[in-house]
């Protein structure tokens, strides 16, 4: 009995040598050679695997930036300013700091807003609801309200608003990584600069019908009547297809177009103060008025000085400058 | 022959056709119409006209997009209003012209009358031009032109043309009326389709159910005497109308995946084509109107109508003629129960493919709640191109393209036959629809990029 405890104890003992030898042999022989700078940058990655960088995960990330002559082709959403700058210095890159993004939804079609006139008790599904029609509401561009950029987010940085029947972004958990701006049949969702202190101003309606057309569908639509654009300073507006955008790399957050604009579409976030309308309408009523006078102004000096010699063009003049100051 | 059908899947619907003994009515028309300009498979037709001008029946509107597209004619006379997007029956923006209607005043060049024009030209390529210049497109449902399906590619040969008149969504009587009503005009277009394929022979496809149709038809047929055409009786069964199926059902041929009808030697057209061909070629009126069913589950016959409508009439104005939506209708759809769309929007337009505006009450239209697939393959027996509903819907859950690709998914011809099978109400339909679209995606990328690469070997 013993020595049978002992032979097999023995000949496993021989086998596992041997087997260990063949194994240690093996791994030698067939090792692949692999920059070791792809384990490190993968260790400082975040590591959710998202693809927000567009690439499969966050190892594939690595790779490529071993591989790459530069980083400017690569970033980590998730990671953001922080781990760019870790990856760059195991690489011995430099990369230029970005500004943190947010998604953010461009759809105010709360209940309340947009009545609804079609009832839709199909597949629970944005895409397959947007293969079908235009939504239940008069609104073709609007939210479909299924949730398809909920089920997109691998954050739960999404959730649906009971209520108003809206994805809400948390931005605490929102890591820009892209993923709902992709899921969303309509693109309503857009990666924004987040802001200082997330301060940002953003036209929350996507709807490219003709004013008439697209209040009527919906009470907080964008109708392009582009007076937000003619009061930007900045020229961050841009009015496309009778909807307004604001380009948020030119924004200064003056507010002025949230307070113009006459179907409350453009939103502003994380102000410290609720805006006072009347008071910046006062404010750029009161610009208004100076410049028409300083244009006035000016164009009487130019009058005086231009009447003695030619006094038909004078005549011409203050004509076109008024037009200036006012348009 | 005795009665044929296609050789795999289908299912059995109630054909509810209670519509089959409204004789066609002609709508009258509203103060506008407003006319789509994407109302054909393929590009959308360019407006060839401005506003303010003043248009006559039968006037060309606007002219094809690109190679697939099709002419489209004026509905009624009157002056052009507008030019600009409206929306269609899905809500989605699509250009439409505007005209308000002033008289009736059509194209002189329009022979109106109602004699029979029984001789068929000779010339080949102006019997095309003809058909293609009357904007004519298949009414079977895909309104796919008919000019572009009736001239094979160099090298394919037809061998037998199909006409369409199966019928097979329940419901839907427009086809029925016109077989019983005008079935000399259907035989005279089918001779007409025969003689532009090259004199193949000509097979009428009639369902079981409509005996009085293969009746009236097998009497036309017999009256006129054209060579090589048949009516055939095909047993009843859905989708019979579907293309692959009918050329299955009469030729016991079988389209391979990707390929064309005209690969095995059939052309398929439907019977309101065939009629539409007709007035194009023998009375030089172009395809303005169409025969549509008014109709629904829990309607009195006396409220069913089929009406023959001008193209471009608002959904809302024939609703209207109609006796306006009745009370028990919980949804409203364009086309038949199976394959039709619903109708989000009552404003929108008629269109060339129009066939039916159709009541269905709540009990009929209400989805169960899904529950699991319990694999009892049901989807799979009732599958009429023979793929596996199941395993598509698994796939497209997963993402996984390449397997979708592997598993046909482009093949589907979205009858619906799975969703009408399936005991656990899954949506197999809708995520196949978009498992398809992706699929055809990656195939339509593909094939670009191959003509980019044998483009840049030729530089």
């Amino acid at each position: 009995m013993t020595q049978t405890i002992i032979l097999t104890v023995a000949i496993l003992t021989v086998l596992g040598l041997l087997l260990a030898l063949i194994l240690f042999w093996v791994a030698r022989k067939f090792k692949v050679e692999e920059d070791p700078r792809i384990d490190e940058v993968e260790k400082v990655m975040p590591g959710a695997n998202c693809g927000g960088c567009g690439f499969a995960g966050c190892r594939a990330f690595a790779d490529a930036a071993v591989k790459a002559t530069n980083l400017d082709n690569q970033y980590c959403p998730v990671g953001g300013d922080e781990v760019m700058q870790k990856v760059a210095s195991i690489l011995g890159f430099t990369v230029a700091k970005k500004a943190p993004q947010v998604a953010v939804v461009r759809c105010n079609g709360t209940c309340a807003n947009r009545p609804r006139v079609n009832e839709y008790d199909g597949v629970q599904s944005c895409r397959v609801k947007a293969a079908l029609y235009s939504g239940d509401t008069g609104c073709s561009y609007g939210c479909l309200g299924c949730g398809d950029c909920v089920a997109a987010c691998q954050f739960g940085a999404l959730s649906m608003d009971p209520v108003t029947g809206l994805p809400v972004v948390d931005e605490e958990k929102c890591t820009a990584c892209g993923a709902c701006t992709k899921a969303c049949p309509k693109h309503i969702i857009e990666l924004r600069a987040k802001g200082p202190r997330g301060m940002r101003e953003y036209v929350s309606c996507v709807n490219k019908d003709k004013g008439p057309v697209a209040k009527k569908a919906c009470a907080a639509a964008c109708i392009g009547c582009g007076l937000c654009a003619k009061t930007c300073q900045h020229g961050a507006i841009t009015v496309t297809d009778n909807v307004a955008y604001i380009d948020f790399t030119k924004c200064k957050l003056c507010r002025e177009c949230e307070a113009v604009c006459p179907t409350g579409a453009i939103h502003g976030v994380n102000f410290p103060k609720e805006l006072d309308k009347d008071a910046v309408k006062k404010r750029i009523a009161d610009r208004k008025a100076k410049a028409a006078a300083a244009a006035k102004a000016a164009a009487e000096a130019a009058k005086a000085a231009a009447e003695p010699v030619q006094p038909a063009a004078a005549a011409e003049k203050p004509v076109e400058k008024k037009e200036v100051a006012n348009g | 022959m005795g009665k044929l059908t296609f050789s795999m899947g289908g299912v059995h619907p109630h054909d509810s056709k209670y519509a089959r003994g409204c004789a066609i009515e002609e709508l009258p028309l509203p103060q506008t119409v407003y006319v789509s300009m994407a109302q054909h498979l393929g590009a959308p037709a360019k407006p060839v006209v401005a506003v303010g001008d003043t248009v006559k029946v039968g006037q060309v509107l606007a002219e094809p997009g690109g190679f697939i597209s099709a002419f489209i004619h004026s509905p009624a006379s009157g002056t052009v209003k507008s030019i600009a997007p409206r929306k269609d029956l899905a809500g989605n923006p699509v250009m439409h012209i505007e005209i308000a209607v002033e008289g009736d005043e059509w194209d002189p060049a329009i022979d109106r009358s109602a004699d029979l024009v029984t001789a068929i030209p000779e010339d080949r390529t102006a019997i095309l031009d003809r058909i293609k210049a009357c904007g004519v497109v298949g009414l079977g449902g895909a309104t796919f032109p008919a000019h572009v399906k009736l001239n094979p590619a160099p090298g394919k040969v037809a061998e037998c043309l199909i006409i369409n008149g199966a019928e097979c969504e329940p419901f839907l009587t427009s086809d029925y009326r016109i077989m019983i009503e005008r079935p000399k005009e259907i035989v005279i277009g089918a001779a007409i389709m025969q003689k532009v394929l090259g004199g193949c022979k000509c097979v009428i496809g009639i369902e079981e159910n409509k005996p009085e149709a293969i009746a009236s038809m097998g009497a036309a047929v017999a009256e006129l005497a054209y060579p090589g055409i048949t009516v055939q009786t095909l047993k009843k069964r859905y989708p019979q109308g579907g293309e692959k199926q009918l050329i299955d059902a009469v030729m016991k041929r079988q389209v391979k995946s990707g390929g064309l009808p005209i690969d095995v030697g059939a052309v398929v057209q439907n019977v309101a084509t065939s009629l539409a061909v007709y007035e194009a070629v023998q009375k030089n009126k172009p395809l303005i109107t169409n025969v549509l069913t008014i109709t629904g589950d829990k309607m009195p016959v006396e409220k069913q109508h089929n009406y023959l409508f001008r193209i471009g009439v608002p959904l809302s104005f024939v609703v209207e003629q109609a006796g306006g939506v009745p009370d028990f209708a919980a949804k409203m759809i364009s086309g038949g129960p199976m394959m039709g769309k619903a109708i989000s929007n009552l404003d929108a337009a008629t269109v060339k493919g129009s066939s039916s505006v159709l009541y269905l009450s709540e009990a009929m239209t209400r989805r169960e709640p899904e529950t699991n697939c319990i694999r009892c393959g049901k989807c799979a027996d009732a599958c009429p191109m023979g793929l596996e509903p199941f395993l598509l819907n698994r796939l497209y859950k997963t993402a996984d393209l390449e397997a979708l690709e592997k598993n046909a998914a482009q093949d589907c011809i979205e009858c619906g036959c799975c969703l009408y099978s399936c005991p656990a109400h899954i949506p197999l339909l809708d995520n196949i629809r978009q498992a398809k679209g992706q699929v055809m995606g990656v195939i339509r990328a593909r094939a670009a990029a191959a003509r980019a690469a044998a483009e840049a070997a030729k530089k």
